[in-house]
C-alpha cells in the first residue's frame, strides 16, 4: 500500500472519481492550470483535459450557481472553494439552493454536488481562511458535513461523498494536508457517510472530536495512559448527520465523556454532541460532559493562533476533570 | 484621458417593431411568423391576462396563496418565450409562473405553487425548468452553469433566465453573466424591467442609464426592447437564441416594461410609490391593445375570437382550481421523504415520529 499525505490522498480520490465517471467536474479558483494552491487538483486538468478541470472567474457564489445549473445537465460537479473562509460568499448558492434543490422540486431534482474546501487553524494564515464554519453548515438542513482525519479517511469519504446523489460539504484541514502521511490503498474504495470512527479504543473515557483536533486527542490520549487513563477517541469524520449510534456505544461503555472541537465554544457540533448524549445516555454518565473549545472571539489573528486555537493540554486537563468527578 | 461612458451609453436604442398604435415601424427585424402564430402569441396573451384577473379574484378570497401579479408584463414575458424550443431550460423569477404553464406546467400545478404545496413546483417529465426562485438574481448563477452543461454536452439549447430592474444591482446577476460570457455558455439573460423593484424606482438602482448595458461589462451583448411590443421581445429573443446556440455568447435582453398590480398580493400598495397618472401613461402601451390593432389590421382577430379564448381561459381555469382543491395535502413525512435520497438516522426517527402522528 503506499503512503500518501493527505492531500495526496485526495488528489488521488479525485483522479479516481474523474476516471470512474464522466460526468465529475472539478473546478474553482486556481484549480486548472496551477493545479490548485494546495496542489490539491495537481496535473488533473493535464489528464482529464480543460472540459473536466476548469478555473473559474473568481466568484464563490458564481462558482456555487455553475455547479448547480451544471448538476441540472446531469452533471457531478466537485467545486473547489479556495478557503472555507470565503464560504459567506456562497452561503446563498450553498444553503439556500443546493441544499434544498431535492426538497423544494417535491424529490424531483438533486444536487450531487461535492464542495471541496481548506479550512483550519495553524497555519498562520491571514482573516477568513481558518475559521471552523462547520457548524454554520451543519446548521442547514439538507448538507452532509464531512470532515476526515486521515489520508485513508480523506480518499474513502471524498469518493463517497462524489458519489452521493446530495449535496456535501468536504472539509479539508490545512495543518493535516502534509503533516504525516498514512497507508492508502490504491484505487477505489469507499468509506460510508455518516460513520464515525474509533481511532483509539479505552475503557476509561470516551472523547468524541473530529478533524485536526483528532490527532491532538490521540497525543492525549498517550500522556494520559501513562497515568493509567484509557482513552477512546471516536472520530466523527461526518460531523452532519452524527453517527449517534457509534457515540452512544462508546459513552455505555467508558461512561465519561469529554467532546473535543476546534471550533468556538457556542452552539456548532460539540454542542449537538453533549445534546445527544444527555438526552439518549444521561443514565450511563458518571460525570458531566465537557468540551473543549476554542474561545467565543473571532478566529484569532495569526499570530495568537496557538495560544487561541484547543490543544492537548486543555484536552488533558478536561479529560482529568471527568475522571475526578 | 478618454471618457467613453456617454457615448457607449448614447448606443444602447429601445429595439422596437410595433408602435402604440399597432403600426409597423421597423420593417426590416419583422420576424418570420405564420399567421397561425401571430394569432397564437394573442391567444396566450389574452388568456394569461384572464389568468392573472382571476388569481388576483382567487387570491382575495384566499383561495389562493402567494401571487405576484403579470398584468401588463405579457408581451416580456410571452414574446421571449415563443421563442424557445420545447428542451429549452427556464430558471424563472417568482412573478414568471406564465412562460412555466406555456412551457408545460400544468394550471393546477401553477395554482399549488401559489398555494404553497410542492406538487407545484414538481416540474412535470419533459418540462425544462426550475421552480420560480424567491431569492432575486440566484437563478442567474444558476443559469449559467446551465448554460455551460447544455453547450458541453453539444445540445442545441439554450437555458433562459428572468430578472426585474432590482435584480441587476445584485452581484449573482453579474456573476451570472460574467462566468456565461467567460464559457460563451448557451444563455439567455431577460431583465423584465418594469421599473420599480418593489416600491424603489429605476433611477434608484443604478447610475446606469440603461440595464442593457450592463452586458458591456461581462464582455456579452446586450439590446434593450420594448417590452410591451410582442414581436420586438420576440425577434430579439429568437436572435439571441439563435446566436447562444451558435456559439456566438449569451446575450442580455432588458425588455422596458410595466406591472400593472401590485408587487405581490401580499399587501403591496402600488399607490404609495407610483402615480395613477404613470399608470394610465403605461396602459396606453399595453402589449395586448397594441397586438390586437396589429393583427386586426391584418383580419387576423376578431371580438369574437378574443372572447372564445377568454371563455376558454375561465373554463380551464376553474377546472384547474377545482383539481387544486382536490389535491391530497401535504404531510410532513412527504417533506422529510424529500431531504435526501436516502435518510439519515435523525430524519429516519423523525419520519417514524411524524408518521405514528399523522397515522392517529
Amino acid at each position: 500500500m503506499a503512503q500518501m499525505t493527505m492531500i495526496q490522498a485526495i488528489t488521488d480520490a479525485l483522479r479516481v472519481e474523474l476516471k470512474n465517471d464522466e460526468n465529475v467536474l472539478v473546478f474553482g479558483e486556481d484549480v486548472g492550470q496551477n493545479g490548485g494552491v494546495f496542489r490539491a487538483t495537481e496535473g488533473l486538468q493535464k489528464e482529464f483535459g480543460e472540459e473536466r478541470v476548469f478555473d473559474t472567474p473568481l466568484a464563490e457564489s458564481g462558482i456555487g450557481g455553475l455547479a448547480i445549473g451544471l448538476a441540472m445537465e446531469g452533471y457531478r460537479p466537485v467545486p473547489e472553494i479556495q478557503f472555507f473562509g470565503f464560504v459567506y460568499e456562497v452561503i446563498d448558492s450553498i444553503s439556500g439552493q443546493m441544499a434544498r434543490m431535492r426538497y423544494r422540486s417535491g424529490g424531483t431534482k438533486n444536487a450531487p454536488i461535492t464542495i471541496r474546501s481548506p479550512f483550519g487553524g495553524g497555519v498562520h494564515t491571514p482573516e477568513l481562511h481558518a475559521d471552523s464554519l462547520e457548524g454554520l453548515m451543519a446548521q442547514q438542513p439538507g448538507l452532509k458535513v464531512v470532515i476526515p482525519s486521515t489520508p485513508y479517511d480523506a480518499k474513502g469519504l471524498l469518493i463517497s461523498a462524489i458519489r452521493d446523489n446530495d449535496p456535501v460539504i468536504y472539509l479539508e484541514h490545512m495543518k493535516l494536508y502534509r503533516s504525516f502521511r498514512g497507508e492508502v490503498p490504491e484505487g477505489e474504495y469507499t468509506i460510508e457517510l455518516g460513520k464515525a470512527d474509533v481511532k483509539r479504543e479505552g475503557k476509561d473515557v470516551t472523547i468524541v472530536t473530529y478533524g485536526a483536533m483528532v490527532h491532538a486527542s490521540l497525543k492525549a490520549a498517550e500522556e494520559l495512559e501513562k497515568n493509567g487513563v484509557d482513552v477512546e477517541v471516536v472520530d466523527l469524520r461526518t460531523v452532519s448527520p452524527l453517527d449517534i449510534d457509534t457515540i452512544l456505544e462508546s459513552v455505555k461503555k467508558t461512561n465519561r465523556v469529554v467532546v473535543v472541537q476546534e471550533a468556538q465554544r457556542q452552539a456548532g457540533i460539540a454542542a449537538n454532541v453533549v445534546a445527544e448524549i444527555q438526552e439518549r445516555a444521561i443514565l450511563h454518565l458518571e460525570a458531566p460532559v465537557l468540551r473543549v473549545a476554542a474561545p467565543d472571539t473571532v478566529y484569532a489573528f495569526s499570530e495568537a493562533e496557538e495560544v487561541w486555537l484547543p490543544n492537548y493540554n486543555d484536552i488533558i486537563e478536561k479529560v482529568n476533570t471527568v475522571m475526578n468527578f | 484621458m478618454k471618457h467613453v461612458l456617454e457615448s457607449v451609453e448614447s448606443q444602447f436604442e429601445m429595439f422596437q417593431i410595433l408602435n402604440e398604435d399597432g403600426k409597423i415601424i421597423n420593417k426590416d427585424d419583422m420576424p418570420d411568423l405564420s399567421d397561425d402564430e401571430l394569432k397564437e402569441l394573442m391567444r396566450r396573451m389574452v388568456y394569461t391576462r384572464i389568468l392573472d384577473q382571476r388569481s388576483i379574484a382567487l387570491n382575495r378570497q384566499g383561495r389562493l396563496g402567494f401571487y405576484a401579479p403579470t398584468a401588463g408584463q405579457e408581451a416580456s414575458q410571452l414574446g421571449s418565450h415563443f421563442a424557445l424550443e420545447k428542451d429549452d431550460f427556464i430558471l424563472p423569477g417568482y412573478r414568471d409562473v406564465p412562460q412555466l404553464i406555456w412551457h408545460g406546467l400544468p394550471l393546477y400545478q401553477a395554482f399549488l405553487f401559489s398555494k404553497g404545496h410542492f406538487h407545484g413546483n414538481q416540474m412535470p417529465e419533459g418540462v425544462n425548468a426550475l421552480p420560480p426562485q424567491i431569492i432575486i438574481g440566484a437563478q442567474y448563477v444558476q443559469a449559467a452553469g446551465v448554460g455551460l452543461g447544455l453547450k458541453m454536452r453539444g445540445k442545441k439549447n439554450v437555458a433562459i433566465t428572468y430578472t426585474g430592474d432590482g435584480g441587476t444591482s445584485q452581484g449573482d446577476f453579474y456573476e451570472g453573466i460574467n462566468f456565461a460570457g467567460a464559457y460563451g455558455a448557451h444563455n439567455i439573460f431577460i431583465v423584465q424591467n418594469n421599473g420599480f423593484a418593489i416600491s424603489v424606482p429605476r433611477e434608484k438602482q443604478t447610475a446606469a442609464k440603461t440595464l442593457a448595458q450592463k452586458a458591456i461589462a461581462a464582455g456579452i451583448e446586450g439590446i434593450q426592447v420594448d417590452g410591451m411590443d410582442v414581436l420586438a421581445v420576440y425577434a430579439a429573443t429568437k436572435h439571441a437564441r439563435e446566436r447562444a446556440i451558435a456559439g456566438e455568447g449569451p446575450m442580455l435582453i432588458e425588455t422596458i416594461t410595466y406591472r400593472y398590480g401590485p408587487h405581490t398580493m401580499a399587501g403591496d400598495d402600488p399607490t404609495r410609490y407610483r402615480s395613477t397618472d404613470l399608470d394610465s401613461e403605461w396602459e396606453k402601451k399595453d402589449p395586448l391593445v397594441r397586438f390586437r390593432k396589429f393583427l386586426e389590421g391584418k383580419k387576423l382577430w376578431s371580438e369574437e375570437e378574443e372572447n372564445k379564448v377568454i371563455e376558454q381561459a375561465k373554463d380551464d381555469i376553474k377546472a384547474a382550481i377545482k383539481k387544486t382543491d382536490q389535491h391530497p395535502k401535504q404531510k410532513v413525512t412527504d417533506l422529510i421523504s424529500f431531504m435526501f435520497e436516502t435518510l439519515p438516522n435523525n430524519l429516519q426517527e423523525q419520519m417514524e415520529e411524524y408518521k405514528a402522528k399523522e397515522s392517529k
